[in-house]
């Protein structure tokens, strides 16, 4: 008999399926997959380390362009992260509008992976209804803080400028007409025989591997584990909304499609409990030396200018300590590990960031499969390069 | 003599120009119909509503550098992309497109060979097609390629006996093999064959569209897993004949379903040639709305579908279509 060897795939980093710069080296026999490894670093850009050596409010901007389709979740777990570490207790609209923002863009995140995985999958339209969808998410954040991809708007102790003056009536726009579009998706693919065979009982993973795998988000109440830190360790009050934890059962792609579908229709919901119940007041905390007075004040009182002043230059100083401040991120849990040492930029930061976890998996979803299912795993784990290289 | 060449030969030119410019605008026609039902506009800058661009692809087509990889098997490298593409315009030469009619004074029929068994030229001409896409896969050196090399020959064998079986029925109804008989029966909407064969029509569209490799039973192509699949090392002129034999493919399989279940050129007021063009273009039509909706087969899926849905229907058609003619042939069909 003759030898019989396996063909070694090369899939990425140039590759239309691999979201980015992912690279997986695929052992085929014939078109089964024996073996799969992912490989990731390139596109590594320092972010951490860029974050150490700047100035804590400097830092942000960094955050957009880790998860660059969830800006305002990084912005948010940064933030936290630095409020926390130096106890600054902001004013209760900003954390109705932060929840409000960081809801939008869970919604944001999820119709562009709707979008690419089923592009993916071979079905070419659904990219462009959902990216038209996420340009009126896109038309807010623009509204907001003038920028559409990397926002930087939410800043430590607040908000960089206030709500919009239409803001709700914008959010509400949505609102009303998300559920309809999102039916029309379901309309495509959910009954879909051809797409339910091509996600049904794919990239599976059990619900006691998907928790030692440590993965969050999506990916793990895709399996059926009932955890979102949004209600385990509620933060910017969302102890304040009432909203479900869409669960799934077998823990396969089309099941993480069902979950994040439904997070959708949920987020629709918190944002709208967040806009009924915004508070009037501040959108700045009133933290002399550390957050940025109101301009108004800048242009007219002596203090507040100093303030200002000393603020842009050299920043402000943050006590010795370490802190960490996770988030329910679009894609699962982000984390921000800040130690502080008393001087004005953090000596350390580290961020766990949900797609680097959760694409480390990748492995035990596709092996077994075929190489269309390598495709459908990546898909459904919804990973974005910037923030699995940082 | 003489005059029959001469006749025959006008014929053809005019037929394959016809039909080279078909390809080129039944990209275009895909590119427009597909950014309206995506919310684009699609091509609209080389001429009116981006009417030139076929003409803008094929030149920068042919002015690109024709790159051939090193470790290429160049004999059927260089074939393969011809053969992909040549019996694709071979099917036209007995699909009928126009009945007969006087043009200066000759006698001119609207096909260009009347073969007796002008059906079995078109299937055994259409089968070729695939081992285009087998070679170019193969020879072209690239695992991705090699993939979509053995993607099709996967899809081919679990295709072709159902693609053959579907049409049985028409053939048993019409007892013809002659595709000029077979128009010449559909007279009037009434006859037409999709009537009685509603079950063949299915079987027959549904091996067509994998036939041709389109979405969605693209596998040998599939762009997000084997990246270019077969032709993923072709470039220039090679690649734009796999392109024109994709088209094409198409454009004879429409052609074909227009002559065995939609009564060919027959059809009222307008020229018989319209008619044909029309039907046609409504079978182009549906493939784009396909691959517009569906997302992609799966390999092994596929090939499940192929043996174990439309293989039986196939026979079980043919099974129902022999015993209803061999019992109800006389009351129905006037003995």
């Amino acid at each position: 008999m003759a030898e019989h060897k396996n063909i070694t795939l090369n899939m990425g980093p140039q590759h239309p399926a691999t979201h980015g710069v992912l690279r997986v080296e695929l052992e085929l026999e014939g078109e089964t997959v024996v073996k799969a490894r992912p490989v990731i670093g390139y596109l590594h850009t320092g972010i951490e380390k860029t974050m150490e050596s700047k100035l804590y409010y400097k830092a942000l901007p960094a955050t957009d362009r880790m998860d660059y389709l969830a800006p305002m979740s990084n912005n948010l777990g940064y933030c936290l992260a630095v409020e926390k570490l130096m106890e600054i207790e902001v004013p209760e609209k900003v954390k109705w509008a932060r929840a409000c923002l960081a809801e939008l863009t869970r919604i944001n995140s999820h119709l562009v992976w709707l979008g690419t995985h089923v592009l993916d999958l071979g079905a070419l339209s659904p990219v462009l209804y959902t990216f038209r969808e996420r340009e009126m998410i896109l038309d807010i954040y623009e509204a907001c803080g003038g920028q559409r991809m990397m926002t930087s708007y939410i800043r430590i102790g607040g908000l960089s400028h206030d709500l919009p003056v239409d803001f709700d009536k914008k959010v509400r726009h949505i609102i009303d007409v998300l559920p309809e579009k999102i039916l029309e998706y379901e309309t495509l693919l959910t009954e879909n025989q051809i797409f339910i065979n091509r996600t049904k009982n794919v990239a599976v993973i059990s619900a006691e591997d998907a928790v030692n795998w440590s993965l969050s988000g999506p990916m793990l109440r895709g399996s059926g584990v009932k955890h979102d830190i949004r209600k385990a360790n509620p933060y910017s009050g969302y102890e304040n909304f009432d909203f479900e934890i869409p669960v799934g059962e077998n823990g396969d792609a089309y099941d993480r499609y069902k979950v994040r579908l439904e997070e959708m229709r949920q987020s629709l919901r918190i944002a709208r409990q967040a806009l009924d119940g915004m508070p009037e007041g501040p959108y700045r905390a009133h933290v002399p030396g550390v957050v940025l007075p109101p301009k108004e004040d800048v242009l007219h009182k002596m203090e507040s200018m100093i303030f200002h002043f000393k603020i842009i230059t050299e920043g402000f100083k943050a006590p010795c300590g370490a802190v960490y401040q996770a988030i329910e991120a679009p894609k699962g849990e982000l984390g921000f590990y800040i130690a502080g040492d008393g001087t004005n930029h953090p000596r350390r930061v580290r961020v766990r960031p949900p797609s680097f976890v959760n694409i480390a998996c990748l492995p035990a979803l596709c092996e077994g499969g075929l190489v269309a299912d390598v495709v459908c795993a990546i898909g459904s784990v919804d990973i974005v390069l910037g923030e699995v290289d940082r | 003599m003489l005059e029959v060449i001469l006749i025959s030969s006008i014929k053809v030119i005019v037929v394959v120009v016809v039909l080279l410019t078909g390809c080129a605008y039944a990209t275009y026609m895909e590119r427009k119909v597909l950014a309206f039902m995506q919310n684009r506009i699609g091509p609209n800058y080389a001429g009116p509503y981006g009417l030139l661009q076929p003409i803008a692809d094929a030149v920068k087509l042919i002015f690109k550098e024709d790159v051939v990889p090193d470790n290429v098997e160049r004999l059927t490298y260089t074939l393969a992309p011809m053969i992909s593409f040549v019996p694709a315009m071979l099917t036209f030469a007995v699909v009928p497109f126009s009945s007969n009619f006087t043009l200066f004074g000759y006698e001119i029929t609207g096909v260009i060979s009347d073969l007796n068994i002008g059906i079995l030229f078109v299937f055994a001409i259409t089968s070729l097609g695939v081992y285009g896409i087998l070679l170019g896969g193969w020879s072209a050196g690239s695992k991705y390629s090699l993939l979509g090399g053995l993607r099709a020959s996967a899809q081919m064998i679990s295709y072709e006996l159902s693609y053959g079986l579907s049409i049985v029925g028409v053939i048993i109804i019409a007892n013809t093999l002659s595709m000029v008989e077979l128009v010449e029966q559909q007279s009037s909407i009434g006859s037409w064959f999709i009537w009685k064969q509603p079950l063949g029509f299915l079987l027959y569209i549904t091996c067509a569209v994998a036939e041709t490799n389109r979405s969605p039973f693209d596998l040998p192509e599939a762009e997000s897993e084997l990246v270019g699949g077969y032709h993923t090392e072709y470039s220039s002129m090679r690649f734009a004949q796999f392109f024109i034999g994709e088209y094409g493919n198409m454009l004879a399989v429409s052609a074909v379903a227009t002559t065995l279940f939609f009564g060919g050129w027959q059809g009222p007021l307008l020229p018989p040639v319209i008619w044909f063009l029309i039907k046609v273009f409504c079978f182009m039509f549906f493939y784009i709305w396909l691959r517009a909706t569906l997302p992609r087969f799966r390999y092994d899926q596929l090939m499940n579908f192929g043996w174990k849905v439309l293989f039986p229907l196939a026979l079980f058609n043919t099974l129902l279509t022999g015993l209803w003619v061999l019992w109800l042939g006389d009351v129905l069909f006037g003995g």
